[in-house]
């Protein structure tokens, strides 16, 4: 990809514990460039919020990056002092989580909680900050902003308040957007609407998104490629078509078939057996060969790494050295 | 569709809703209502929902938050008393105080899996003893050998090891303690099982292993379902029949495949199209405005009508009745393009 708005290299976050080291991210790589909406996907436990926790770097202690390196532009920013990372985070990365309640400070008018957001990473005057605000909260839909700005969170509706959430994120016009599962605690028509907007507002302002969720169906929607992670690394990454209709790696095929959806016929739902190892027992080799229907020898000793396979890389020894697999 | 076939209440159904209603009352303390001059205010939670469920089928209730389908769930299993209407489950009232002795001999054979089994289960009681809780509530089976030998069958019957009846609920992962959940369902010989949002709460791998795991033991023991959920994708999968609700009431009724085939009713077509599907990658929508309203202060006439493209003014005055397995006026009047 040329000049990616967000790169990640060789990611590795660790947890020191009382039981030893715990590695939830491990070698995790990825980019997104402008514009793009990358979908990070995977089950609890994956590792998909901690790697958007990296980024904004925001992994809470005992957590900490032991390895890799990311970078904004540019710019390297997984070693920058707290002070200086505290600017990137709103200017530069807009963040959105899953409950917009733990985004919106219930004791301040939302108007006042954007401006602060405006005027902390801009210089724009109280009075054009205000505007401005005005503009954001138009530009997310929310009917009668003149009014609506004057609201307190606890007055505005859960999809509303999701929406007022975006506005913030969006007040310093960022180049990249860390979203959370931010849809997940809207119901499906509110959803709808976030999902479209979020889509409509990154294609306008050229805003690149890390998008992590556990729903395959917003990842289809909304995303133009998908990571999708399994035991801290990505077992396939690739555009959304080839991920979601003809996934490669066998945990991202189980994965799309356990997926109930509107239009299958069949009684029973395609499951992978068992469960994703706890991080104290991650298997060696490939983390999901006690789960792989396609096993073989070399699964169980040696770790693979992400290799090319048609427009995506999948980390799957089967496709090593053979190309394109059954 | 005809009427018979989607309204009429099979006479051999299990399970009969009558004009369901439940309404809480939300009003501020006595003192505050005297200073603020307040009236009393209540929230009709659930108001007129009726349906059957003939024994061995699954019957889904969808909806978004707030739309009722949780009380509709606990009035049928009696955690919470109906202000109105009428369950009954293999002919016995579940409100009548006269039949009292017969339906505490049905009570066991109700059960009930909620969401978040770990919540429902004593973190401190090993896994043998929640299973075999009902069998000891109902005395159904004595000594404690034969107890600890169905605990252990029905351990390997949801897909566990006989020898896990040792561990406590902490020890497993979130798919295995939904799989303890219904082991002790079963304990009881359930023939009704009731499960509220039963696999939302699990990764979507784990999810299907229970839904096949529930879909096996409806053929193996002829259980019958009450399925809630929001999730459509998993209503389609698991139903018979379906039951949409929006703000406490039924919008639409009727066998799963004309449901998700021709959804008659507006705000059906809505949710279906709302719904984010693998089937759709990259699609760009117009997505319905609005949202649920207060359930306190509904509006009037058809509680969705400020978010239907086609609602007129007999749609704000008049609530619709449920016809034909639809209650909404464009539908009755022939205004809704097919």
């Amino acid at each position: 990809m040329t000049d990616p708005v967000l790169s990640v290299r060789d990611l590795r976050v660790a947890f020191e514990t009382r039981r030893g080291t715990l590695t939830a991210i491990d070698g995790v790589s990825l980019e997104i460039g402008r514009g793009e909406i990358l979908g990070v996907v995977g089950e609890s436990g994956a590792g998909k919020s901690v790697t958007g926790s990296a980024v904004i770097g925001l992994i809470d202690p005992p957590g900490r990056i032991v390895g890799g390196e990311i970078r904004l532009g540019s710019e390297r920013i997984d070693d920058l002092p707290p002070e200086k990372m505290r600017r990137v985070r709103g200017r530069r990365i807009g963040m959105i989580f899953q409950d917009p309640l733990t985004s919106l400070d219930p004791l301040y008018r939302v108007g006042e909680q954007i401006v602060e957001t405006i005027r902390t990473h801009t210089d724009l005057s109280a009075r054009a900050a205000r505007a401005r605000a005005i503009d954001l909260l138009t530009e997310v839909g929310i009917p009668a902003p003149e009014r609506r700005i004057d609201g307190y969170p606890h007055e505005f509706s859960g999809g509303m308040r999701q929406r007022v959430v975006i506005a913030l994120a969006l007040a310093a016009e960022p180049e990249l957007i860390i979203a959370d599962e931010p849809t997940t605690a809207l119901d499906v028509s509110v959803q709808a609407q976030v999902i479209t907007l979020l889509k409509r507002l990154c294609r306008e302002h050229g805003t690149a998104v890390m998008l992590v969720t556990h729903d395959m169906g917003v990842i289809a929607e909304a995303a133009d490629r998908v990571a999708v992670m399994y035991s801290g690394r990505i077992a396939e990454i690739g555009p959304v078509a080839e991920v979601v209709r003809a996934p490669r790696h066998p945990y991202a095929r189980g994965l799309m078939c356990a997926i109930p959806t509107l239009s299958d016929t069949a009684e029973r739902l395609t499951q992978i057996p068992g469960a994703m190892p706890r991080l104290t027992a991650i298997p060696p080799g490939c983390a999901f060969h006690p789960r792989c229907p396609s096993v073989f020898g070399r699964c169980q000793v040696e770790r693979p790494e992400p290799i090319p396979v048609g427009g995506a890389r999948v980390a799957c020894h089967l496709y090593d050295a053979r190309g394109e697999a059954a | 569709m005809s009427a018979a076939g989607t309204d009429a209440i099979p006479k051999s159904a299990y399970v009969e809703v009558e004009g369901l209603r439940r309404v809480f009352d939300v009003s501020k303390p006595w003192l505050n209502r005297v200073i603020e001059r307040e009236p009393r205010q209540s929230l009709k939670a659930v108001d007129g929902v009726a349906f059957a469920i003939p024994r061995g089928e699954t019957f889904a209730l969808v909806g978004e938050s707030g739309s009722g389908k949780s009380t509709v769930a606990r009035m049928v299993v009696g955690l919470l008393p109906p202000s109105a209407g009428e369950v009954r489950i293999s002919g016995v009232s579940m409100t009548d105080p006269r039949q009292e002795a017969a339906r505490r001999r049905l009570r066991a054979r109700i059960q009930m899996i909620f969401q978040d089994p770990y919540a429902s289960m004593n973190p401190r009681w090993r896994v043998g003893s929640i299973i075999a809780e009902p069998i000891r509530a109902f005395n159904l089976i004595q000594g404690e050998a034969a107890i600890r030998a169905r605990v252990g069958e029905l351990l390997r019957l949801v897909g566990l090891h006989p020898d896990d009846a040792r561990k406590y609920p902490h020890e497993f992962s979130g798919g295995q303690r939904q799989r303890i959940a219904i082991a002790r369902a079963l304990a009881s010989q359930a023939e009704f099982l009731v499960g509220d949002e039963p696999t939302s709460a699990l990764d979507v791998s784990v999810q299907a292993q229970i839904l096949n795991l529930m879909r096996d033991l409806q053929d193996r023991f002829g259980l019958t379902y009450l399925f809630i959920s929001h999730n459509l994708a998993v209503v389609r999968h698991m139903a018979t029949r379906i039951g949409v609700m929006y703000l406490g009431r039924l919008v639409e009724v009727g066998p799963k495949a004309g449901i998700f085939a021709s959804p008659r009713h507006p705000y059906t077509r809505m949710l279906l199209d709302a719904v984010p599907d693998l089937a759709h990658i990259g699609r760009a929508r117009t997505p319905v405005s609005g949202e649920i309203p207060n359930p306190i202060d509904p509006p009037p006439g058809c509680t969705f009508n400020p978010r239907c493209p086609h609602a007129n003014d007999r749609c704000r005055s008049e609530v619709p009745r449920l016809i034909d397995g639809v209650a909404c006026h464009a539908v009755e009047e022939g205004r809704l393009p097919a």
